[in-house]
């Protein structure tokens, strides 16, 4: 049988690089235009409506950056995470107490007015962000516990709370009994950057600013060599002296803190209240976009502009005869093959002959007797 | 192979290029756009709605006269707001909010855009004259439950799936008792909050564990027909919800209560046609149509006689299922000997009736 | 049937497709692949084994097609993180990604359509014992996944090519030094989770709920995958975790029913608290835990030479 090799590059490839994505847009170009077809659509339409209306016009730009800026703030703190081996899954959960904890204060003291209030609700968004990611941090720093099990079941409680909360103690005496609560005086409200073109509210600079600086905490600082030598080997990190422990603090509050910024962030500038669906996922979809970015952070924010494009050019391809169904499988597969052409940065491919490949099918290393057969 | 795609991709993108001018011949068609919360295929409520939009185009004269757009499983954050300003921006004439999250977007994006009509399912806000509301009395349809439950049930107690604790659920379930009440003053209804409008495993769930705690009869207000089902195995009687779920338990669906709102939808998009939309806040019951009650099936003929009496009084409007004496839960009075309950208070309802064995969340 | 045993059903059923998903994601774990895309290869099973069902009439054909499509669904998986070694956890969620989409796309046709249900297996005389419908009279797939269960014990720990598999899982590098074919072991199992993924889906679509229903599985893969860590990668364990879950997803329906005035959502929450106060006191002993947690997990792996 012939199959496909991988060799790897003795360092990355510089062109792949920089070709990966063009590579990727290609394939999704060829693959979506046979979807389209297949189900009916006019594939040019529909592959315009996609990836080049969104960018057309003012207001979608705008749209653009709503939708990226909750992405990109929680791939910036994922990064970190990911990097030092710490698998917070949970930042959809951080994310949700990160809301909660920041419009707490316009909910519980409404006559606190003035230009404090937002600067404050940020913090406590953050913080309550950080101290939600704390609890797998302690868990997993102190007893062991898997962090991609509790961080993962605490997203389930920290929606469910938030559900409570809007339902009981927080709902809006004005709102006929609704799950909401009060909107946010207009002191408690992310304000939008350009007003008059569109809604893009000031979170998506925090985010870019977020990411800047997490990229230079990671490149250019010891916490960022200490975060990076011990997600590559936790034995070489013991033995420089660095603290386990500390670690896996640091890499859940950062990602918590930010996802929460995230959260406040988004009720506060693009929501207005809060409710009890906030987020279609951020906190999941985040995850990709971390990868995508090659766990960095400026990657991250290149990566959270592509996912946001899919899901706003996804929005528009209904009109087209395509269903919300198909939209979802074409991103599927977009993202498929951002990832196999990502592969081509650092490997080669190869095509191996059965023949041509038999001698060196048997490591030299492998000795019989101790090679487990799976025959 | 390489070359290969890197041509159709140039092809593609030619063609993309030219095909993409948007037409600027614009007939003289009406759009109407809808946004759904869930996906059309739920068998519930959206896809209530969107037999509700078929019918609509079907009774205006088809697609010659009548363009339908739509978007399924919007969520209620942020997105919402995008996806009506882009029905906006593509012309749609009229678009209708199926869900109450969708309130503050509808009134935000009705604000930037005067010319377009917006309707707001079961919200309350119509902070600009481009926007109307509409709802439906399906608490006549769940007294009519009431009362069969109360005739059919031997141990006398039904078990009642319930999503969230919002006043139109509160409200069923208060309706549902007053109608098994009148017919018999003991009756128990056990509630179980399954916290979620759609997840069918768990809604059987808690149809099975209603059953193992004595109910027999089982009624819901969430969208799947996973309950009917769990009912049919058990060899007891439910009621289905939103669409007719007859297929899924031909000897044990009762009734259901049939969202229609095929009927609305054509009298709205009609007067944006004639130009004569104006804004209102519609709360329209089995008199206007839209509530409809499935067929009465499964039961003795006294049993449906009841309920059809019933359906002709509340039709008629010489009766509401809210008249009194109703008490609270707690047993203070609410409503007085022959008074009957103001729209207000059931839109806003967060308490119990008497006999409800079950605690709200306040 | 006395209450408990109705309980202990209604546990039963809510525990077998977190079961069966989770045995299969538990032997790829094994091998050191993490595919978070148990959610979408469920959807397919799901959806698939609905379909089929209904179209040749045969719930069996219907749980066929359910492994079928689960399999064909995880080679997808296979060629991108095995083949071309795309990174794991992101590879997972965009399949996750593209189940529903692709579900909701083969499944428009099913839509209100009552299906054909997979009945149950009686032994007659047994089934009138104490706990004997428990036992002795329930659908077909919850002693599927009983057997699987211990067949994927027996398989890890007593035999020769359960020792490879781990050994690949805990250092693929050696293994590869071995001459062990890390990749293809590791395609086996990532089909081998697919299958399971497929028929977990499929149980929900014949057995739980005879319906097809767009997202039908309201994030049980998810559930599965956190049961795999709960149960540190031990088979048995993991029996015991998922009727724990279903215990206690079942338990607070019925604590509801009773009416207990306690908030329903903080009712809801409970599975996911006892799965984490459980897992503490678990994994406190750190060297039980790391004997069982496969080294090389979601690590990318290419044989150099």
């Amino acid at each position: 049988m012939t199959r496909l090799e991988l060799v790897k590059r003795p360092q990355h490839s510089v062109l792949f690089s920089a070709l990966s994505p063009f590579l990727a847009f290609a394939l999704t170009v060829v693959a979506g235009a046979l979807l389209f077809a297949a189900l009916g659509a006019d594939p040019a339409t529909a592959l315009y409506a996609y990836f080049v209306e969104p960018l057309r016009e003012v207001w979608s730009l705008h749209e653009l950056a709503v939708k990226a800026a909750p992405l990109i703030l929680i791939a910036v703190g994922l990064c970190v995470c990911f990097q030092s081996n710490n698998w917070n899954i949970g930042a959809e959960g951080q994310f949700t107490i990160g809301a909660i904890t920041g419009s707490a204060i316009p909910i519980l003291l409404p006559e606190f007015q003035g230009i404090a209030v937002l600067p404050l609700m940020l913090l406590f968004g953050a913080l309550g962000g950080a101290l939600y990611a704390g609890i797998p941090a302690l868990l997993k720093a102190r007893f062991n516990t898997n962090e991609i099990l509790t961080s993962l079941m605490l997203v389930y409680v920290a929606q469910l709370f938030l559900d409570w909360l809007v339902r009981g103690p927080w709902r809006d005496p004005a709102a006929m009994n609704f799950p909401q609560a009060p909107r946010f005086a207009p002191d408690a409200v992310l304000p939008e950057m350009f007003p008059d073109s569109g809604r893009a509210h000031w979170g998506f600079v925090l985010a870019l600013v977020a990411a800047v600086l997490v990229w230079f905490m990671l490149a250019k600082t010891l916490r960022g060599f200490q975060v990076r030598v011990i997600g590559q080997s936790p034995r070489a990190g013991r033995f420089a002296g660095f603290s386990l422990r500390q670690n896996i603090f640091f890499a859940f509050l950062l990602s918590g803190a930010l996802a929460g910024l995230a959260g406040i962030a988004e009720v506060s500038g693009a929501i207005g209240r809060l409710q009890p669906s906030i987020s279609p996922g951020y906190g999941f979809a985040a995850i990709i976009v971390a990868f995508l970015g090659r766990l960095n952070p400026l990657g991250a924010v290149a990566a959270g502009l592509v996912l946001a494009l899919t899901y706003i050019g996804g929005e528009a391809l209904p009109s087209y005869g395509l269903s919300e169904r198909a939209v979802r499988a074409f991103q599927g597969i977009l993202l498929f093959f951002v990832l196999a052409c990502d592969t081509l940065i650092h490997y080669r491919v190869r095509v191996v002959r059965p023949a041509a490949a038999a001698p060196d099918q048997v490591s030299p290393a492998a000795q019989p007797e101790l090679s487990h057969g799976h025959g | 192979m390489l070359k290969r795609i890197f041509l159709t991709l140039a092809a593609t993108a030619a063609v993309a290029a030219m095909t993409a001018a948007p037409s600027l011949a614009q007939e003289e068609k009406t759009k109407a756009c809808f946004v759904y919360v869930g996906p059309v295929g739920d068998f519930g409520w959206s896809y209530q709605h969107h037999q509700g939009a078929l019918a609509m185009q079907q009774a205006l004269g088809g697609e010659e006269k009548v363009e339908i757009d739509y978007r399924e499983s919007v969520p209620e954050g942020a997105d919402a707001e995008r996806v009506l300003e882009r029905f906006a921006r593509d012309g749609c004439d009229i678009i209708f909010t199926t869900s109450f999250g969708y309130m503050d977007a509808t009134n935000a994006v009705a604000a930037k855009f005067p010319d377009v009509k917006f309707e707001h399912a079961t919200g309350f806000r119509r902070d600009h004259p481009n926007v109307a509301t509409y709802n439906s009395r399906f608490y006549e349809g769940r007294y009519i439950q009431g009362q069969i439950a109360a005739k059919l049930s031997e141990k006398g107690v039904a078990g009642y799936i319930a999503s969230f604790p919002i006043p139109e659920v509160v409200m069923g379930i208060n309706a549902f008792m007053l109608g098994a009440q009148s017919v018999n003053p003991e009756f128990d209804v056990k509630v179980v909050w399954a916290n979620t409008w759609f997840d069918p495993a768990k809604e059987a769930d808690a149809a099975k564990a209603l059953i193992d705690q004595g109910a027999d009869i089982i009624t819901q207000h969430t969208d799947s027909t996973a309950p009917m089902q769990v009912a049919a195995e058990r060899g007891i009687k439910a009621f289905g919800q939103a669409s007719d779920m007859i297929n899924f338990g031909p000897q044990t669906q009762l009734t259901s209560i049939v969202d229609e709102w095929g009927p609305y939808y054509t009298e709205r998009v009609k007067a944006v046609m004639d130009g004569t939309w104006a804004q209102h806040d519609v709360w329209g019951g089995m008199a206007e149509g839209h509530v409809v009650m499935a067929p009465y099936m499964n039961m003795p003929d006294d049993v449906k006689k009841l309920a059809a009496e019933t359906e002709a009084k509340i039709k008629d409007k010489t009766f509401h299922p809210f008249t009194g004496p109703v008490a609270r839960q707690d047993g203070s009075e609410w409503l007085k000997q022959g008074q009957t309950a103001d729209d207000a208070t059931l839109l806003g309802m967060n308490f119990y009736v008497q006999g409800i064995d079950d605690q709200l969340p306040q | 049937m006395g209450m408990a045993e109705a309980i202990l059903i209604a546990v039963a059923t809510a525990a077998t497709p977190l079961l069966l998903a989770a045995i299969g994601e538990l032997v790829v774990e094994r091998s050191g692949v993490l595919n978070l895309g148990v959610e979408g290869m469920m959807l397919m099973g799901a959806v698939c084994g609905f379909g089929a069902a209904l179209l040749t009439g045969s719930p069996w054909m219907g749980a066929l097609a359910g492994i079928l499509a689960g399999v064909l669904f995880s080679l997808i998986f296979g060629v991108l993180a095995l083949t071309l070694v795309t990174n794991q956890v992101a590879t997972g969620l965009a399949l996750t990604l593209l189940g529903i989409g692709a579900s909701g796309m083969v499944g428009e046709a099913f839509i209100g359509l009552p299906g054909v249900k997979l009945q149950p297996i009686s032994v007659p005389g047994l089934v009138d014992l104490p706990f004997g419908r428990f036992l002795f009279s329930q659908d077909p797939l919850f002693y599927i996944s009983l057997l699987l269960v211990a067949g994927v014990a027996w398989f890890l720990f007593r035999t020769r090519a359960g020792l490879t598999l781990r050994s690949v899982g805990d250092n693929h590098g050696s293994a590869h030094a071995l001459g062990i074919d890390v990749v293809r072991l590791r395609y086996l199992a990532v089909m081998f989770g697919g299958g399971c993924a497929g028929l977990a889906g499929a149980h929900l679509s014949l057995v739980y709920t005879t319906q097809w229903i767009e997202n039908m599985t309201a994030g049980r893969g998810w559930i599965a995958l956190a049961l795999v860590v709960f149960a540190s990668w031990r088979p048995w364990r993991l029996l015991l975790s998922a009727y724990l879950f279903g215990a206690v997803s079942i338990g607070q329906l019925h604590a509801q029913a009773f009416g207990i005035s306690v908030p329903s959502q903080f009712l809801s929450a409970l599975p996911y608290l006892a799965t984490i106060l459980v897992l503490v006191l678990i994994s406190r002993n750190r060297r039980l835990t790391m004997i069982n947690t496969p080294a090389s997990l979601g690590q990318a792996f290419v044989p150099d030479r």
